[in-house]
């Protein structure tokens, strides 16, 4: 564990070097035991892949003291102590009609559609980090057969809903918004919604299963095409 | 209710409070004023707190018309005030009625300026605060920026007296400014000649300067690493991506990234760098842990010392 200088009223605390499982558990749990230590002091906390930045009220404490008890919060987990993630599924309808990078992803791997979905399928993500947009779910990791780069160019605007893979992660867009990751299916549930409680269905070291469904289920389930 | 209606919206025009914290965890960012002594000044001008909801205005061309008597008071940048075409003065307040024209002109520099209304404009918080933020359409009165025909309800005053702030340092704008630097995060992956370079070059503002980041161009400076595992950016985080010229990520920025950065611009001068215009330079100064903290509470009880005169209308 590192703490390291981040602004004024932030430090970065890393938690190891690598986007993992295990090094997403421990981010997990600084996090909780962060927030609780620093308690009206902090100000806001942003846990990613492998850190957590603490944001701190610089009229409440300062760098010394915030460290210190940073220190002394994370010296008291134990190790292995990660709260498991709740599951969540999140229902997806694969084609090319909303999946316009299907086809070419498959053909890139030298895999046929079916297969592309069949391994997206299989593998329990987990939610690694949120950012870039609000509701925006970082998902890893993505089997290796199916990773693919992001496009050379990228799209003016990704509908909401859209199910992309860039590299080993995976994620359903929450609004619409230019991107380019690859598009391989649309998902008809609100990732981010301003009005709903809880505003988003995932949280940080949330484990995600994806379920296929059909073009009808999709409408259905209130997915725009 | 009563209140001001938008003739015309100018060129960026936003509600701004003091920003939206606490809801970094499901990706919202900061907002709030990106010159937040200014804003905070224009508010106590009118007896208000200082992060009530009030006018940001980005280049200027804002035209207002009252429906409420009340007091007014603009501070900040180089926009021009005129209440029924008579030109007025900024760091006070102003007592307006129903009917009044309030406009802004454009700045020549010094870009923002808030125009803030006793009590503050009445939006509901959405995430527990009213600062808009376009790139997430959140706050505000729907999310984006204030259109030509927007309702901005405020509720008036009649008795409050008009104050003024005399104080020599309340505008410490210039064209050429140093900004003070924490250094941080990857810094020790900038080899050192780099960050010689970095803090002994001059900087000039690009035209891609916003409210998310002011993208600077000078020396490029290299990294030992490309990029990182994304992680928390924080208020005023200096990135380094790949062609190696500086961004100041400021109160828009997205809340994770994954470029190198090289430590932190100080809340103190985000302000005085967020006022320039494209071609204004910025050299960097590296200060110690203990000065940033220093710096912070000298400013903080040196606003406290300012005070407010009253004046008569």
């Amino acid at each position: 564990m590192e703490i390291h200088f981040a602004g004024e009223d932030a430090l970065i605390v890393y938690l190891g070097d690598d986007a993992s499982p295990e090094v997403s558990g421990r981010v997990q749990a600084a996090a909780a035991a962060i927030e609780s230590a620093l308690g009206d002091a902090l100000v806001d906390l942003v846990p990613s892949y492998a850190s957590v930045l603490v944001i701190y009220n610089l009229l409440e404490i300062d760098h010394l003291a915030a460290r210190k008890q940073i220190h002394a919060a994370l010296d008291a987990l134990e190790a292995g102590n990660a709260r498991e993630g709740n599951l969540v599924t999140l229902p997806v309808y694969y084609d090319p009609e909303v999946g316009p990078d299907l086809e070419s992803l498959a053909g890139q791997a030298g895999l046929d559609a079916e297969e592309v979905v069949q391994i997206h399928l299989g593998t329990e993500y987990r939610v690694y980090a949120i950012g870039f947009a609000p509701g925006f779910a970082y998902l890893g990791q993505v089997d290796e057969r199916i990773a693919a780069p992001r496009l050379t160019t990228p799209r003016q605007s990704v509908p909401r809903g859209a199910v992309a893979i860039a590299d080993r992660q995976t994620a359903v867009y929450p609004a619409p918004s230019p991107g380019g990751w690859n598009l391989i299916g649309r998902c008809p549930q609100r990732m981010f919604d301003p009005d709903a409680t809880p505003t988003m269905p995932v949280a940080v070291g949330d484990r995600v299963r994806f379920e296929a469904i059909d073009r009808q289920a999709f409408l259905d389930l209130g997915g725009e095409l | 209710m009563s209140g001001f209606k938008v003739l015309n919206p100018g060129m960026l025009t936003l509600l701004q409070d003091g920003g939206r914290y606490g809801q970094h965890r499901i990706g919202l960012t900061t907002g709030g004023p990106l010159d937040r002594f200014a804003m905070s000044w224009a508010n106590r001008l009118v007896h208000n707190d200082s992060g009530e909801t009030a006018i940001e205005a980005s280049f200027g061309g804002l035209k207002l018309e009252s429906s409420v008597n009340t007091l007014v008071a603009v501070t900040g940048g180089d926009q021009p005030l005129t209440i029924n075409g008579v030109e007025k003065a900024g760091w006070r307040s102003h007592r307006v009625e129903a009917g009044d024209i309030i406009e802004l002109g454009f700045a020549r520099q010094f870009c923002r300026s808030y125009l803030a209304v006793h009590d503050g404009f009445q939006v509901t918080p959405s995430f527990g605060s009213t600062a808009t933020v376009v790139r997430e359409g959140i706050g505000g009165l729907s999310g984006g920026k204030l259109d030509a025909g927007d309702h901005l309800p405020a509720r008036g005053t009649t008795e409050r007296e008009c104050l003024v702030l005399n104080d020599p340092t309340r505008a410490p704008y210039q064209n050429d400014i140093s900004v003070r630097v924490l250094p941080g995060y990857q810094v020790h992956q900038f080899p050192r000649l780099e960050q010689r370079r970095f803090f002994s070059g001059t900087y000039t503002v690009t035209e891609r300067a916003d409210r998310m980041g002011y993208r600077l161009e000078g020396p490029a400076i290299e990294c030992d690493i490309k990029g990182i595992l994304s992680e928390g950016i924080c208020m005023g985080a200096i990135q380094v991506p790949a062609d190696g010229q500086p961004i100041v990520l400021l109160q828009d920025r997205q809340t994770i990234g994954g470029y190198p950065k090289i430590g932190s611009a100080l809340s103190l001068d985000t302000g005085r760098l967020a006022q320039l215009m494209p071609g204004a330079t910025v050299r960097f100064e590296p200060v110690t842990p203990h000065a940033a903290d220093n710096l912070f509470h000298m400013a903080r009880s040196m606003h406290r010392r300012m005070t407010l005169d009253t004046v008569n209308d």
